[in-house]
């Protein structure tokens, strides 16, 4: 028991941006930049794709922590989507927070296609970060977990 | 269920290193509806591709998933291969497992174990994935150009240089626009009419260009290769294709009171007027408010007058349809109203300026001939004051722009250059906060007007100016860097005014549904890479309306604005990208929450007769999506609560679906 | 007031202005007052009441009532003008088919509160001044006004209508209500305190879909959790995830478009506080967008379909809300 606490291994589930974040996680690629294979990532076209349920379904089905990387504001492909992100995301996590769940397991960054050492760095922060709160247990749904 | 294929790419030794290729295709071997896998040492090379494609063939694949390198990297490779076997383009899902995965993950179980999660996920979409068409729409060869000033001649000339028709509308009596009322131009002091009036000449007598003139754009409707547009063409009450421009009219109408607007209300026209000599179309115009005929019915001098018969005082407004491919938006701008700045007493004394009026002060065709007199007394000026930034970078007190009106100090350094050189006996003071001259001889030519002209340059802000009863004006300001507070008797003060969007741009902004800043200036579709397009397709900038700039910037946006609207215009028909919303019309609230996120303006709404399952219709309100507008960003299908919009190619249940893999126990 | 709105119905409908009439019918007891359409004077003056017990946002009734032939003549409460002009903003009621009628409202109990605070055998209740009566089984027993409202009326919004065609006596104010004060003290607690508020709340949901049901920002032509399409359908929470899950999603659904009835609480059987997750939404776009009050203004745009370059970023939640 005490062997698998300090293995915890968190399930993180990274939605990026197909323009910025995504293009910003193949240069950590390219320049080798390693961060946890606990991270995987799903391609979107633009933050604002991001809906609320599938942060809810992740942790649903045994995630331990979810990340939202988009472009920078000011900087979306589509102009104003991140903005929309922004504002969706924010008033998310604060009712996540209400509701007593630790706010962070969730969060928003911004990495653009030339932050590859950025989106390195800040995997190996959220990982750290939920590693450090361990496993996922007020969002959970017992039966994905058998 | 599908029948799906999966492909492990070693990348030489770039996966394979670090990720175990034949456990990945093995092991997903075992997921559901996986017919076949395999694993190859480059699966982008002809013979790779072969592979997918044989496989395509002989195992009758409906999905394929490649575990390989970025889909930014070969994506559309292995869609192309598909399709060449036959199998829609979008069937075809990337696992990105070099990038993502073997080149960032030192430990080769970890990476295989990764590896396996993103394969399983891709197959999870794939699934879900259905075929996806591209569709195509016609292109009208043909652009309108909103606005007649240089901005909106440049472009409209450079289209009609390629080949495409060009409309301009300009609300105008004439093209021309701002330029037509400068004097000197900085930073070369060439008079603004000699190189201008040629270029609308050129318009004139272009055969692809048509110049509405008088004219505004009513409603626009359509999208990108596809605008109708209704122009209404005010009635001038004269016959542009009888009128001469000889001006007789002009000359005899017995309404001389009326403020001209071409100089600023610096002096008076008629009530039927030609707004300057060198005017694109040079015909007459009645102006219907001050008019004695079109107002009681009395006169008709201007119509006896006429030996051409041009004068029709019955004319209506006419409204023109048309068709366009591409429209530029080249609406310009706007001194801002200096009522809120009483401090200056623009109000109170009539010797206080703005700078464009300070343009027609010194122009040769202005109401003085060109001489510098002061406008209350007809004197000759010694003491001028030249204050900047007046509105300019500073929103905090709620009367002024933050932004730099850009322009200011160098018409401010041209005019106080210009006053020195004509009348050496004058002293000339110029307030500022900042003198910012970047760009080709700018700064050099403001520096000639404080080292060669002897402006006095003053780093402080002009707090007070307050008429005399003999005329003179008192000056209170400050410099900053001496510290100290200056009074200055003088005789004219010149108000630099804050440039504003023209007040047409917002309302036609929402015709076209295309977006502005919280200034009303236009917004590109990206601010560095697509600066002179809109974010909505067809749309395309030219000028000022999407910013302050000068004319050599003006001039140059214009010609880009020209070079996107005709590499639209030359092509027969658009593709579009598939991936793009839909909207279930069962599910639709049509509660416009999708319009409202809408960048491209793609979405529509409509009263739909719908049979309702007890066997009475009822009408409806719902969205639909134009796939040709659509550039699919997704903002919608978030704003829709009810989940009627969806995404093609990045669907909810698709997504979903990658969560599950992803999360998924072993 | 009763008899004024009857008189006016009636008036309207003899006159053909109206067709039918939306408002509240009398129940087998004085407190099981429930929303009704009235076609004729003969069933106006058979059931047609308006009392205390009036307490349902009668604006959601419109949105079928607008689309059937012919106009519609509606009572609405100031509140019930809030959810009736975000309808319309949401282009949800044929706004030509309605006629609104505003009717001032004092704060309407109803037999749970009564019932919580203990009286029992109610034929009727009436309401003077501040003095509330209730006629029981047991003789006359009375209460202050105070103590027989629900919470929502105490920290009432508005009496103020913001849309109708006609006004039944005075119109009110905006009033500054302390209807944030729950929510800041629930801020206040630590996450753990605040888990655990919450799971003793929402695990008692039954998920009878009440709440979703009487929302009139809940309007979807098909719901989310009906739609087994949407990947969340449920039809009862079989864990404690999916208790969450619904409340969450539903209050992101109609966040910037909530109008703060109250309907929620009010008819929800387990008296689990949801109103308290929407004014936490509300509260939020007030501190980081601005003042915004759904309902209140047709022209506002709603914060999530709105932007500033400027917006606070997410990572604000981490400093906000209790300690850890």
């Amino acid at each position: 028991m005490q062997n698998e606490m300090t293995t915890f291994k968190p399930k993180i589930v990274a939605f990026c941006c197909n323009w910025c974040s995504y293009a910003g996680a193949d240069l950590a690629g390219t320049n080798r930049l390693t961060y946890p294979a606990d991270v995987k990532i799903i391609r979107v076209p633009c933050s604002c794709r991001v809906n609320p349920m599938f942060i809810l379904r992740a942790f649903q089905r045994g995630a331990d922590g979810v990340i939202i990387c988009g472009c920078h504001p000011g900087d979306c492909h589509y102009t104003t989507g991140n903005y929309y992100a922004r504002r969706r995301m924010t008033l998310l996590f604060s009712m996540l927070d209400f509701l007593g769940i630790e706010k962070e397991r969730t969060r928003v960054e911004w990495v653009s296609a030339a932050e590859g050492a950025k989106f390195a760095a800040t995997m190996n922060d959220f990982v750290a970060t939920v590693t450090k709160l361990g496993e996922n247990k007020r969002l959970e749904d017992l039966r994905c977990k058998k | 269920m599908q029948r799906i294929g999966v492909f492990v790419c070693w990348c030489g030794s770039n996966i394979a290193a670090t990720v175990d290729v034949a456990a990945v295709s093995d092991t997903l071997k075992n997921e559901p509806g996986v017919v076949f896998s395999t694993n190859y040492q480059y699966m982008c090379s002809e013979s790779g591709q072969n592979i997918l494609k044989d496989a395509i063939r002989d195992y009758q694949l409906t999905g394929v998933v490649i575990c390989s390198c970025s889909p930014r990297m070969h994506e559309a490779t292995f869609r192309k291969a598909a399709a060449a076997a036959g199998l829609n383009p979008y069937m075809v899902e990337i696992a990105n497992i070099r990038e993502q995965c073997s080149w960032i993950h030192k430990d080769k179980a970890a990476g295989t174990e990764k590896a396996i999660i993103l394969g399983r996920a891709a197959i999870a979409k794939v699934h879900l994935n259905a075929p996806l068409t591209a569709g195509e729409s016609p292109v009208t060869k043909r652009a309108l150009v909103i606005g007649g000033g240089i901005a909106g001649i440049q472009t409209a000339l450079d289209i009609a240089e390629a080949g495409f028709e060009v409309d301009i509308v300009e609300k105008q009596p004439t093209i021309g626009g701002k330029m037509t009322q400068l004097d000197k131009t900085f930073p070369t002091l060439d008079c603004a009419a000699c190189i201008l009036t040629p270029k609308m000449v050129d318009c004139a007598q272009n055969e692809n260009i048509s110049i509405y003139a008088y004219s505004e754009v009513e409603e626009v409707k359509g999208f990108v290769g596809n605008f109708h547009v209704k122009i209404r063409k005010k009635a001038r009450y004269v016959d542009t294709t009888k009128c001469t421009g000889c001006g007789l009219c002009t000359e005899k109408c017995p309404v001389k009171k009326v403020s001209n607007e071409f100089n600023l209300g610096l002096d008076n026209r008629r009530a039927v007027y030609i707004p300057f000599a060198q005017a694109v179309p040079k015909v007459a115009t009645i102006d219907a408010d001050h008019c004695n005929m079109l107002k009681s019915g009395k006169c008709g001098l201007c119509a006896k007058v006429c030996t051409a018969g041009a004068i029709d005082y019955k004319q209506k407004d006419e409204i023109i349809d048309r068709e366009y491919g591409a429209i530029v938006v080249a609406t310009g701008y706007q001194p801002i109203a200096l009522d809120k700045y009483d401090e200056f007493a623009y109000s109170q004394s009539k010797d206080v300026v703005t700078s464009l009026e300070f343009e027609r002060l010194t122009n040769a065709a202005g109401p003085t001939g060109g001489t510098l007199l002061r406008p209350s007394d007809g004197t000759h000026p010694h003491t001028l004051v030249f204050v900047q930034c007046v509105g300019s970078r500073c929103e905090d007190d709620g009367r002024g722009k933050s932004y730099c009106s850009k322009i200011c100090c160098m018409y401010t350094a041209k005019h106080a250059m210009l006053v020195r050189e004509k009348y050496p006996d004058t002293e000339v003071y110029v307030f500022y906060i900042d003198v910012r001259t970047p760009g080709k001889n700018f700064d050099e030519f403001y520096r000639r007007a404080v080292e060669e002209y002897g402006v006095h340059y003053i780093k402080g802000m002009v707090g007070k100016v307050a008429p005399r009863a003999d005329g003179k004006l008192m000056v209170q300001a400050c410099d900053l860097l001496a510290n100290e507070q200056l009074h200055i008797e003088a005789d004219m003060v010149i108000l630099a005014a804050a440039i504003e969007p023209d007040p047409s741009a917002r309302h036609l902004a929402t015709m076209l549904t295309a977006s502005m800043d919280t200034n009303d200036f236009f917004t590109e579709a990206h601010p560095k890479l697509r600066p002179v397009e809109s974010p909505t397709a067809g749309i395309f900038l030219s000028g000022v309306c999407q910013g302050p700039k000068d004319i050599p910037e003006t001039v140059s946006q214009a010609s880009a604005a020209a070079a996107k609207a005709i590499g639209l215009l030359a092509k027969n028909k658009l593709t579009c990208n598939p991936c793009v919303a839909h909207s279930d019309e069962w599910m639709c609230n049509g509660c416009s929450a999708c319009e409202k996120v809408c960048p491209y303006g793609a979405i529509t709404y409509m009263d739909k007769e719908f049979r309702m399952p007890d066997r009475t219709t009822a009408i409806r309100r719902v969205a639909s999506v134009n796939p040709a507008v659509c550039q699919g960003c997704g903002a919608c299908t978030v704003a829709c609560p009810s989940g009627a919009m969806d995404l093609d190619g990045f669907s909810n249940s698709q997504i979903m679906a990658e969560v599950d893999a992803i999360c998924k126990m072993k | 007031m009763q008899e004024m709105m009857i008189a006016k119905a009636r008036e309207l409908l003899k006159s053909g202005a109206v067709q039918r009439v939306l408002g509240w019918k009398a129940g087998e007891f004085a407190y099981d007052v429930e929303p009704a359409v009235f076609e004729s004077a003969q069933e106006l003056e058979k059931s047609f009441v308006y009392n205390d017990f009036c307490g349902s946002n009668l604006s959601k009734y419109l949105i079928a009532q607008s689309r059937k032939e012919g106009k519609t003549l509606v009572f609405l409460k100031p509140c019930d003008t809030y959810s009736f002009s975000q309808l319309l903003a949401e282009h949800r009621i044929v706004r030509e088919n309605v006629y609104a009628i505003g009717i001032p409202c004092q704060g309407k109990t109803d037999g749970e509160t009564l019932k919580g605070k203990g009286f029992t055998g109610i034929l009727s209740a009436q309401c003077e001044g501040d003095t509330f009566t209730v006629h029981t089984l047991y003789g006359d027993k009375t209460a202050a006004r105070a103590d027989v409202l629900p919470e929502r009326c105490l920290n009432c919004k508005s009496k103020k209508h913001m849309i109708y065609d006609e006004l039944l006596g005075e119109d009110g104010e905006v009033l500054d209500s302390h209807r944030f004060d729950m929510v800041e003290k629930l801020e206040k607690m630590t996450p753990d305190e605040r888990f655990a508020f919450w799971r003793g709340e929402l695990s008692r949901c039954i998920r009878c879909n009440a709440c979703r049901n009487v929302c009139p920002a809940c309007t979807c032509e098909k719901c989310v959790f009906d739609n087994d399409a949407s990947g969340i359908a449920q039809k009862a929470a079989a864990d404690s995830f999916e208790e969450n899950m619904f409340h969450i999603i539903r209050a992101f659904h109609v966040a910037g478009r909530c109008t703060d009835c109250g309907e929620c609480s009010r008819v929800c059987p387990q008296n689990i506080p949801l109103h308290l997750l929407n004014r936490k939404f509300i509260k939020d776009i007030n501190e980081l967008y601005g003042a915004y009050q759904a309902g209140e203004d047709p022209d506002a745009k709603s914060p999530l379909t709105d932007y500033t370059m400027n917006d606070a970023e997410p990572g604000i939640v981490y400093h906000r809300g209790g300690n850890q």
